[in-house]
């Protein structure tokens, strides 16, 4: 390297500078949008969060502290509690409950939650956000008794273990996730074993057998334009089709099992289930197709070229290797279809379920539904239930991505180079 | 004795009672393991093979030379239809296996692979293990004997066993380049065919495993016919008895390996060799 660039060498001007600059500039565009994202995300998760926990200002119909002298009701004996309710409680209650089961065989939880029932019935007269909680908390103590003087002022987690193991009721402190938990596992059951095997086996007709002639280009051309549709679409299909049409099936009246009295009604997990199934479809088909895709042909040519035929070329060779592919696509799939709202609101959700559903001829309701209707509840109250559910709705989600890792990363340990 | 057969009888056993005689002729009277007739390849257009005339003499080594896109890995597939994979490939013409047109219709091209196998460019065993990898073929086509002996025999057969015996049930992947090169042959030889298509099985692997596979093909050949797609003169002169070179799509010509290298007849043949181009 000598001062003096060999003038063979010459007619370049690198303007380092200028392009590391540039470079500088997108580089910080780029962090730029990415924090965005992060901001967002974290945004909408504070936001849930604020309104899932905080203070609850409770008032009861009797004051439990009059009630028992001041002494814990947990920890009052069977016959105490027996004694308190047959005191309390209203005749004719204690005679519809001793008919559904003997009093005094019931149990002590048992027994405080019939109390908490028929005696204090405690309800909801003020519910604050995490953020006022927190951080303005004299605030919340001094307005809350002087606005609610027999009130009692506790810290509430919306999201609680009875939350998502209660049953669906009118009142919000008692009411749960759980027949919505119940209604997306059996809709999303139906979708799946619907869609997944269809899905997989039109990839694999349109991957492994088809020609590329009009018939089949027309059929691809179709899967890419029905991944577009928008979803309201598919639940004015499923109308159409599952609810009305085929009444008698999705109401498993022909099967002679409909629930009483509703033979003619096809708003059941069944209906629903179908109608996501074909919302699911074309993404299953076409992420399945992707799958087959990044098979390498070398691995077809070499079974073929033992005498195999294609069904035991795909059966044994290309499936296995895609495997963990097509379980991503169809988690990818299993969680649009969970957080669908509108087709099913289209199909018929049940706007309150007196029961869990029991099958997949029950009427249904869904997370994504129950969390639609208590937001569209004027009460304060249900917009915190709201949010637990969101919450329970995310940590399902969560869940079956972590089971899509897993099933792939099998696969994967298989040696398959997928 | 046909390829048409519902029975997946092998050619060189007896055949059903009426055809006995026929068999007896067209597999004694014919030194040709496979003769390719007026054979055209086409893709689209383009035309890969032209009017290829060729006759692989049984139990011997045939190699195929010629430069990079003559036509000679186009040709080789058609002897066991694989060119049929690839979409707009058309072929006419005849290749003969056993006195019989491999591409009339009734044959079913799974059968004609189960007698003609290939051993391709790239190592691209099963994604199982190596016991699996020499088994599923032999499974796939109605096997009924000793699996385990078959898979010992098909790895002895390819130099492979003394390397792998202890490693049956490890995934294929874990063996070299090399040694899965001669699991892919192990499972060609596992259906015991009668003809073994190579297409450059050595152009991807290091020189001591080329060399382990050249000298196998010595002992493949008591066996098997061999027809070897080399781009590698050396190569086709070390194993091969008789070589074809092709060029343009051009079968130009085809002769003992010894006589075609030394008195080469066509000029395009001797500028070849001797390196002029290609
Ligand atoms: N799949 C294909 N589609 C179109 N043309 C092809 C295809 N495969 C090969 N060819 C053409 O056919 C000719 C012969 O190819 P190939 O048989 O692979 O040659 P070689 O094996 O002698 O190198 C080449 O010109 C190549 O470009
Ligand atoms: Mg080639």
């Amino acid at each position: 390297m000598s001062g003096r660039p060999d003038p063979s060498r010459a007619g370049f001007d690198d303007r380092l500078d200028e392009r590391k600059a540039k470079a500088g500039r997108w580089k910080a565009a780029f962090l730029a949008a990415a924090s965005l994202a992060v901001v967002s995300l974290a945004v909408l998760v504070l936001s849930i969060v604020d309104d899932a926990f905080g203070y609850v200002v409770i008032r009861y119909a009797v004051n439990p502290a009059e009630l028992t002298d001041g002494r814990e009701l947990a920890e009052l004996t069977d016959g105490e509690l027996l004694e308190l309710l047959q005191a309390q409680a209203p005749a004719r209650r204690l005679r519809a409950l001793e008919r559904e089961a003997p009093l005094a065989g019931r149990g002590h939880d048992e027994l405080l939650s019939l109390i908490e029932a028929e005696i204090l019935k405690p309800e909801i007269a003020a519910a604050y956000s995490l953020a006022e909680s927190l951080f303005d908390k004299r605030r919340i103590v001094e307005e809350s008794k002087a606005e609610f003087p027999d009130g009692y002022l506790s810290f509430r987690s919306w999201l609680s273990p009875s939350f998502l193991g209660s049953s669906l009721n009118a009142k919000p402190l008692s009411t749960g996730v759980l027949t919505a938990i119940k209604g997306t596992f059996l809709t999303i059951l139906v979708a799946m074993a619907t869609a997944l095997p269809l899905g997989v086996a039109a990839a694999v007709w349109l991957e492994e057998y088809a020609r590329d002639n009009w018939l089949n280009r027309l059929i691809q051309a179709s899967i890419y334009n029905l991944a577009g549709v928008p979803s309201i679409v598919y639940g004015m299909l499923g109308l159409a089709v599952f609810v009305r049409l085929l009444a008698p099936l999705s109401s498993g009246a022909v099967f002679g099992l409909a629930a009483e009295g509703m033979e003619a009604n096809g708003r059941t997990v069944l209906a629903a289930g179908l109608t996501l199934a074909l919302l699911v479809l074309p993404v299953i088909v076409i992420s399945t197709q992707e799958a087959l895709k990044a098979i390498p042909s070398t691995l077809r040519a070499s079974s073929l070229a033992l005498g195999a035929t294609r069904w035991q070329t795909v059966w044994h060779h290309v499936l296995p290797a895609s495997a963990g592919r097509v379980m991503t696509g169809a988690v990818l799939a299993l969680s649009r279809a969970i957080g669908e709202t509108a087709p099913l609101v289209v199909v018929g959700a049940s706007t309150f379920l007196t029961q869990d559903p029991t099958g997949i001829f029950s009427p249904f309701t869904t997370l994504p539904i129950q969390i639609y209707q208590w937001t569209s509840r004027p009460q304060p109250e249900f917009r915190h239930l709201a949010a637990a559910a969101i919450i329970t709705l995310l940590g399902l989600m969560l869940i079956l991505n972590a089971f899509a890792i897993v099933a792939r990363q099998k696969a994967r340990a298989k040696g398959n180079p997928s | 004795m046909t390829l048409t057969e519902r029975r997946p009888l092998p050619p060189d056993t007896a055949a059903a009672p009426g055809q006995a005689e026929e068999t007896a002729t067209d597999t004694q009277a014919s030194p040709w393991a496979i003769e390719a007739q007026k054979l055209n390849i086409q893709y689209g257009d383009f035309h890969a093979v032209k009017n290829l005339d060729l006759r692989v003499p049984r139990n011997r080594v045939m190699a195929m030379i010629g430069p990079s896109g003559c036509g000679k890995s186009t040709a080789l597939r058609a002897f066991n239809r694989m060119n049929e994979l690839i979409p707009g490939a058309r072929a006419d013409g005849k290749v003969l296996f056993h006195g019989q047109d491999i591409y009339s219709p009734g044959v079913d091209p799974a059968r004609v692979r189960r007698w003609i196998g290939m051993v391709f460019q790239k190592p691209n065993p099963f994604p199982k293990s190596v016991y699996e990898n020499v088994a599923w073929g032999a499974r796939i086509n109605g096997y009924k004997g000793d699996m385990d002996e078959l898979v010992e025999n098909s790895l002895r057969q390819s130099a492979l066993w003394d390397e792998v015996k202890d490693k049956l049930k490890d995934s294929a992947y874990a063996l070299s380049g090399g040694q899965q090169q001669r699991l892919c042959i192990a499972r060609a030889v596992a259906l015991k065919p009668e003809v073994l298509l190579m297409d450059e099985p050595t152009s991807a692997l290091d020189p001591v495993s080329t060399a382990k596979i050249e000298s196998l093909l010595a002992e493949l050949k008591t066996r098997y016919t061999i027809v070897i797609v080399t781009h590698n003169m050396q190569q086709a002169g070390r194993v091969s008895d008789r070589t074809a070179f092709m060029l343009l799509g051009d079968l130009v010509e085809e002769g003992d390996t010894r006589e075609l290298f030394l008195n080469p007849r066509d000029e395009r043949t001797e500028n070849y060799i001797s390196g002029r181009f290609g």
